[in-house]
């Protein structure tokens, strides 16, 4: 369970707040209109900020303090989700071992990693000889191999049209499916968080409200959604 | 990577505090400096103030030339006007005497005239070695700032055909004198620690600069008390140049990058002829005394004496520690997240190679004779010289690749020597190998400190040059002087070419 317990956070003199849980392998979309502090608020999430009050805990644990990296959380960014200068399965590897000391038990499972996302046999290949959406898939394989419990998406699709984006969220489920973790995505498009998400919390007016379920959200959405919806 | 920030942080303040303040307490009990001493002051203020001035004042038509020309061999042209900086100062001097010395050519074609011959020693040689190096260095400059100018106003111009005084006057002007005091300082600040070139061409009362008092106090007379009053005031000038120049020049002003193109409209007609002669001259200018005395230098290499050839040998060495210990450092005080490290490799600026030299005399002496530690003084000297620039190159990228993926390797765990293994090494070959290059070279053609404690064996190249000159050997000079050359420019290709190669 995710708990934002009275967390305020600040960035360059703008303040988001929230106060809210989210249950064990919930999916979350994030959703309001640009610069209301979706992101900010996955940066706290993700250990980036410090909150100026509250905290973040997980089943119970304090993560104030605790480091990006030693955090229960897997994040995509919008870009720069991969290092160009290593091969895909180097790329995939940081997620398990971040001194790329790999066994050759680690290699397997990178490997089988790329190919969960489609991408079998590309793993010599460096970043800058894949598409678009091969790049999200590989960064979506190193999310599949990290195993940790919180997935963060900063809307590392946003680049892709319509049609890419939608595949790349059903990947993200199926993905989900296998690692049973909890989702928290930032997105601008309604759509997006029909498709994967179970529950939405609209940012806006310096506050993430508590979570509410997507479908509802979107059939009557409260004033802020509504407005943001433009209905 | 903090406490290895912190760790050379330190070292660099005592490399450069310890020896400043052994200057200082020594100069304490050596009195008030004398009437000499103030003449030395009064010509190190003088000449560096004049090589600026004419520097950037030659340096404006030829930039302007360059900014509104588009000719096959521009890239050539603007390439060689980046060699000095690399061209040991030396060499440079060779070639400069070999046109204007004694019994160079301009003299010889006077003599063929019936006509006096002119002296190339004093403050106007002085000057004459000073814009040869800092001209181009101002073009560069200055052509950045043609570049800052939106091609868009010059679009305009075209469209509202204006001439080109209308064009100076509204949109050239401006940027020039915006540039021109951080350019101007620049140059100043570079012509205070100037010694080689006045040990050569200066000397006597009237053209003694305060490096070169330091050196004569030193080896004439042996006057530690002297040389440390000289080393304090040099520190003084020196650092309030370097300040004056940081606030003057900004930040954008000392990194000449990429060559985007402007498409001009104006400058037609007899400008042509104008620009036409004005880059054949300062082509010339630079191009010749460098042509001369390597094409010279051929014709002697094979004979040259093992001396020189084990002289190159030293040199090589010292140049590859130098280089070593100024990138280590470099990277050192870089690396941390919190950038007040990286202003303590700022401090080298203030000092000059004969303070520091002298100060580490004075630090070492008590315990051992510096004499049998002159390589290693040198090395270490030579890199603190380089540091400012290693810095400025290998900093800016550090900051981009924290910027684009320091985030995403936080969240994977990815820290201290993983971190640079796997994050920052790959993507930081180029600059490094261009910073690795560049300190190498620069240490190469030093001929500084060495100059204070000569050993009578193992000497470095440029030491060597020195003597031949002074001995009038001039054909060996030029033998040993294409040898430096070759090495200078041949580490920095080399070491630049491996950064870029890596490059992935």
């Amino acid at each position: 369970m995710l708990t934002l317990d009275g967390l305020r956070l600040t960035q360059g003199g703008f303040s988001l707040t929230a106060d809210w849980t989210l249950p064990k392998g919930a999916r979350l979309a994030l959703i309001g209109p640009s610069g209301a502090g979706k992101s900010t608020l996955l940066a706290g999430i993700a250990g980036f900020l410090a909150p100026l009050h509250g905290r973040v805990t997980w089943d119970g644990t304090d993560l104030t303090g605790v480091p990006p990296g030693k955090r229960p959380v897997a994040m995509l960014f919008q870009d720069g989700n991969l290092l160009p200068h290593l091969t895909l399965a180097q790329n995939v590897g940081l997620g398990l071992r971040p001194d790329l000391r790999l066994t050759s038990d680690d290699r397997e499972t990178v490997s089988s990693a790329l190919a969960r996302v489609g991408l079998a046999g590309l793993d010599a290949r460096r970043p800058a000889a894949l598409s678009g959406g091969q790049q999200s898939r590989a960064a979506l394989a190193r999310v599949l191999v990290m195993r940790r419990p919180i997935l963060l998406l900063d809307e590392p699709f946003a680049a892709l049209g319509p049609a890419l984006r939608a595949e790349m969220l059903d990947l993200v489920s199926a993905v989900l499916g296998e690692t049973g973790a909890t989702l928290l995505m930032v997105t601008h498009e309604p759509e997006d968080a029909a498709r994967i998400t179970d529950l939405i919390s609209v940012v806006a007016s310096g506050r993430a409200e508590r979570p509410v379920p997507t479908q509802e959200a979107l059939d009557n959405p409260g004033p802020e959604l509504g407005a943001y919806l433009g209905r | 990577m903090l406490r290895l920030g912190g760790a050379a942080a330190l070292l660099v303040a005592a490399l450069i505090l310890a020896p400043l303040a052994a200057v200082l307490w020594r100069a304490g009990g050596a009195g008030w400096p004398g009437p000499a001493d103030w003449a030395a002051l009064r010509f190190t203020l003088l000449q560096a103030s004049l090589s600026a001035i004419l520097s950037a004042a030659f340096a404006i038509p030829v930039a302007r030339a360059l900014a509104r020309r588009r000719f096959a061999g521009r890239a050539a042209l603007i390439t060689l006007m980046g060699a000095p900086f690399i061209l040991p100062v030396i060499v440079a001097i060779a070639g400069l005497l070999t046109i204007f010395g004694r019994n160079g050519l301009v003299n010889s074609a006077l003599e063929a005239l019936g006509l006096p011959p002119i002296d190339i020693f004093g403050l106007h040689g002085v000057l004459l070695a000073h814009v040869f190096f800092n001209l181009p260095l101002a073009v560069r400059l200055l052509l950045e700032g043609w570049r800052a100018i939106p091609a868009e106003h010059f679009r305009l111009a075209a469209q509202l055909d204006l001439p080109p005084a209308t064009i100076f006057r509204t949109l050239e002007w401006p940027m020039l004198r915006a540039r021109l005091p951080g350019i101007c300082a620049v140059i100043f600040a570079i012509c205070l620690s100037s010694f080689a070139t006045v040990l050569i061409l200066g000397g006597g009362p009237a053209a003694t600069n305060v490096e070169l008092a330091i050196y004569q106090a030193f080896t004439f007379d042996f006057d530690l008390g002297r040389a440390a009053v000289l080393s304090a005031l040099q520190l003084v000038i020196v650092a309030a140049a370097a300040v004056l120049a940081l606030i003057l020049a900004g930040n954008g002003t000392a990194a000449p990058g990429l060559d985007r193109l402007v498409q001009r409209w104006d400058g037609a007609g007899g400008l042509r002829l104008w620009d036409a002669a004005v880059l054949t001259l300062a082509a010339a200018f630079v191009a010749l005394p460098i042509a001369l005395v390597l094409g010279r230098g051929a014709a002697s290499v094979l004979s040259l004496p093992v001396s020189i050839w084990m002289a190159a040998g030293v040199s090589l060495l010292v140049a590859l520690a130098s280089a070593a210990i100024s990138v280590l450092l470099a990277l050192a005080l870089a690396l941390p997240r919190r950038r007040r490290f990286e202003a303590v490799g700022l401090m080298t600026l203030a000092a000059s190679p004969l303070v520091l030299g002298t100060g580490l005399f004075l630090l070492i002496r008590p315990f051992t004779f510096p004499g049998n530690h002159v390589l290693a003084i040198t090395a270490l000297v030579n890199a603190a010289m380089a540091l400012p620039f290693v810095l400025r190159s290998l900093s800016p990228e550090i900051r981009q690749i924290e910027a684009t993926y320091g985030r995403l390797s936080d969240s994977l765990g990815l820290g201290g020597w993983h971190r640079f293994r796997w994050l920052l090494l790959p993507r930081l070959r180029r600059p490094l190998g261009f910073a690795t290059g560049l300190a190498a070279a620069l240490s190469m053609g030093d001929l500084g400190v060495i100059a204070l404690f000569p050993p009578p064996e193992a000497a470095t190249l440029p030491l060597e040059i020195y003597r031949l000159l002074g001995a009038y050997r001039t054909e060996a000079a030029a033998g040993a002087s294409l040898i430096l050359t070759a090495l200078s420019f041949g580490l920095f290709l080399l070491f630049d070419r491996m950064g870029r190669h890596a490059d992935t």
